[in-house]
């Protein structure tokens, strides 16, 4: 149990810290204009109406934090995570990355199963279950994906798309480090899974600190492994209202199914 | 006796060709070239390419001296992609469409497809791509095709200073598509005097014949199909949004991948062609802003953005977005690129400047020479009407074109990507070189 306990005061920590950063960098940056510049030919005023609504607009009042924390992923992903990923697929042969991204995605059921339930979709509650048992067993735990192939497809759901089914708002866009994009609601789920799941998920009936370490490890591989998405290479200018606007048209969509 | 029997041959020849046509018939999955312009090849259609590559992506610095503003920073070094071959082989250097990187999804069935078939491949992103208009373009001005390529001859000589003794190339050719393809023809004519590299065979694939024009087109598909025009913008994309999400939420097994249009296509086909035209328009004016954005902002032009004003690295930007989303090539036409080579030459007017932005403009050349082949498609929604029988009067048997594919939708089907590697293979067998058959 003292797992667990640590596990959930890491979390705190974790959640307080980036609360503090936040908090520390919600500085504007909108440019300073000065009034002495002359104007462009096509001024904003003249083009930008009151009254209409635009879809790139999204509430983001910690755009000076969410920005810089933009810009320190890309040289995280740079410097520290894509190499790790890189050498991993090196090692790796594809055969063993696919089984290593069932395995994870089994262990993670588990939050697909307790928020389905909290949804109350009983019905993708008990695909997920059956899901699971099908997997661990057949599927050789977790390494293969044997329901999907009998017509059990996952049913992906986050403690966020949970808080959005029962009409929580997205909230202030937050991009947070290492994670990237997300928004308060999503933070919090983000949180609240990571709570769940180490308190009452698979980390807890192993009980084992080190495994429970290497496997988040190896998730965390994975999951870039997975992501085809690379900071800054959209070749936009505006590559991070873009990514805010899809990001929060996409979790809609996640959330509506 | 020997008349009849060449008759008998003759019918027999006719016969043969015309089942062997008939069992040739073109089998692209749509017909309608805006529906082919948007879903492109579904990959249960495409040619079979290689998963992985060797592929190497590495930069290259053009203009050391450039100072480049804060909010472009990530632009400063040009990206571009080689993959070598191990023994000797010839070297392809392919150019993007407009808006397009090095590495976007077409470039990739090009640069795969060659390099199966044995050639060094290295890929450019398009001149009118933000990377490139800041770390290679010589004005920051795009559009002008005999200045864009210029500027791409340029970067393919200073990546192949680079890379020559990585590589061992038995001789050079070149490709491109869109605008990549016209730019591709002025880059051979380019060559044809500098010969840095000696093109043996050129080959262009879905070319406008006027950039003009087909600019023209590509911004009526916005402004014309927008139910309520450009302020209604929000209400276009969160309707579209939502019957994606309808069709995400009620459709078994759909995911957000490389196949998600496709997957909500065989859901539901739209009623229309409107809002399939307006999904072209919209993604073509995204390229074209952030293409004036980028261009205003190194230039200084006081287009969108005043003159003075320096934008740093993080800097908002969403009102300079929402500006240059509302403007047209036209506004861009006028209000940067006129003004720009005006102030280089006064007496350059603006018929002088379209008429350059066109096949048109080296029309004999491309007559004439025959190392020049083309792909092209009937239906093709970038050109007027007429044009695709001008580029088939002009490059005449040099022509391939196929009956449906919109613009560039079919360049990995089977047909088209065989009728790619095949040009270049033809004049392998004939100049006795390379060649994959004869090893």
């Amino acid at each position: 149990m003292t797992t667990d306990n640590n596990k959930m005061l890491r979390m705190g920590f974790l959640a307080l810290a980036l609360l503090c950063l936040l908090v520390a960098s919600g500085c504007s940056t909108t440019p300073k204009q000065d009034v002495n510049l002359e104007p462009p030919r096509h001024k904003a005023e003249d083009v930008i109406k009151e009254g209409v609504d635009y879809a790139i607009d999204v509430y983001d009042p910690l755009e000076g934090f969410n920005r810089r924390a933009y810009t320190f992923n890309y040289y995280f992903d740079k410097f520290l995570y894509l190499p790790v990923v890189n050498t991993y697929e090196f090692i790796t042969p594809n055969y063993v990355e696919k089984r290593v991204s069932s395995f994870v995605d089994n262990v993670y059921e588990f939050n697909n199963f307790t928020n389905n339930l909290l949804q109350l979709k009983f019905k993708q509650t008990g695909v997920t279950l059956t899901r699971f048992v099908v997997n661990t067993t057949v599927g050789v735990a977790g390494l293969w994906d044997p329901a999907t192939y009998w017509g059990m497809e996952r049913q992906p759901e986050d403690f966020g798309q949970t808080l959005g089914h029962y009409g929580v708002g997205h909230g202030p866009y937050i991009v947070l480090p290492i994670f990237g994009p997300s928004n308060l609601r999503d933070t919090t789920g983000l949180i609240a899974d990571a709570m769940a799941f180490s308190a009452a998920g698979p980390p807890a009936w192993v009980d084992d600190d080190t495994t429970t370490q290497v496997f988040t490890a190896v998730a965390a591989v994975d999951k870039r492994h997975r992501a085809k998405f690379r900071y800054y290479q959209s070749g936009s200018p505006f590559e991070y209202d873009m990514i805010r606007m899809l990001y929060t048209s996409k979790r809609e969509m996640e959330i509506a199914k | 006796m020997l008349k009849q029997l060449n008759w008998i041959v003759g019918v027999c020849v006719c016969l043969l060709m015309l089942s062997s046509s008939l069992a040739l018939a073109y089998d692209y999955p749509f017909d309608n070239p805006y529906i082919a312009t948007v879903l492109n090849t579904p990959a249960e259609f495409t040619y079979d390419l290689p998963r992985e590559t060797p592929v190497k992506i590495d930069t290259i610095k053009m203009f050391p001296e450039r100072e480049i503003p804060g909010i472009l920073w990530n632009f400063d070094e040009l990206r571009y992609s080689y993959i070598r071959q191990k023994g000797p082989a010839p070297l392809i250097f392919l150019v993007a469409g407009t808006g397009a990187s090095f590495h976007s999804a077409k470039m990739q069935i090009m640069q795969k497809a060659f390099y199966q078939a044995g050639y060094h491949v290295i890929s450019l992103s398009s001149p009118t791509h933000p990377n490139f208009i800041v770390a290679a373009s010589t004005s920051g001005v795009p559009g002008h095709l005999v200045e864009d390529s210029a500027d791409l001859y340029r970067v393919m000589q200073a990546i192949w200073q680079k890379l020559s003794k990585k590589m061992e190339v038995t001789e050079f050719f070149l490709s491109g598509y869109s605008l990549g393809a016209a730019e591709s023809a002025f880059i051979a004519k380019l060559d044809e005097q500098e010969k840095a590299f000696n093109f043996r065979k050129v080959l262009l694939i879905n070319p406008p014949v006027s950039l003009y024009n087909s600019v023209l087109i590509l911004d009526e598909m916005l402004e014309h199909n927008i139910p309520g025009g450009n302020d209604n913008f929000n209400a276009f994309y969160q309707s579209l949004i939502k019957g994606l999400t309808e069709v995400y939420v009620h459709g078994d097994d759909i995911e957000f991948n490389d196949q998600f249009l496709y997957q909500v296509y065989r859901y539901r086909k739209p009623k229309s062609d409107k809002k399939v035209a307006a999904l072209i328009g919209v993604d073509f004016r995204i390229s074209s802003r952030n293409m004036v954005f980028v261009s205003d902002v190194l230039t200084k032009a006081g287009y969108a953005v005043p003159k003075g004003l320096e934008l740093g690295r993080h800097d908002n930007a969403t009102d300079y977005l929402k500006v240059t989303s509302r403007l047209s090539f036209i506004d861009y036409f006028e209000g940067l690129f006129l003004p720009h080579f005006r102030a280089k030459d006064p007496n350059i007017s603006e018929r002088d400047l379209t008429r350059q932005m066109s096949l048109r403009y080296i029309e004999y050349y491309l007559r004439t020479s025959p190392k020049f082949g083309l792909i092209h498609n009937e239906d093709d929604i970038i050109l007027l009407p007429g044009e695709i029988d001008y580029l088939r009067d002009l490059f005449g048997s040099r022509a391939q074109i196929f009956p449906h594919g919109g613009h560039c939708g079919n360049m990995a089907y089977p047909d088209n990507v065989t009728a790619m590697l095949d040009f270049f293979k033809a004049v392998n067998k004939n100049s006795g070189g390379y060649d994959n058959d004869n090893r």
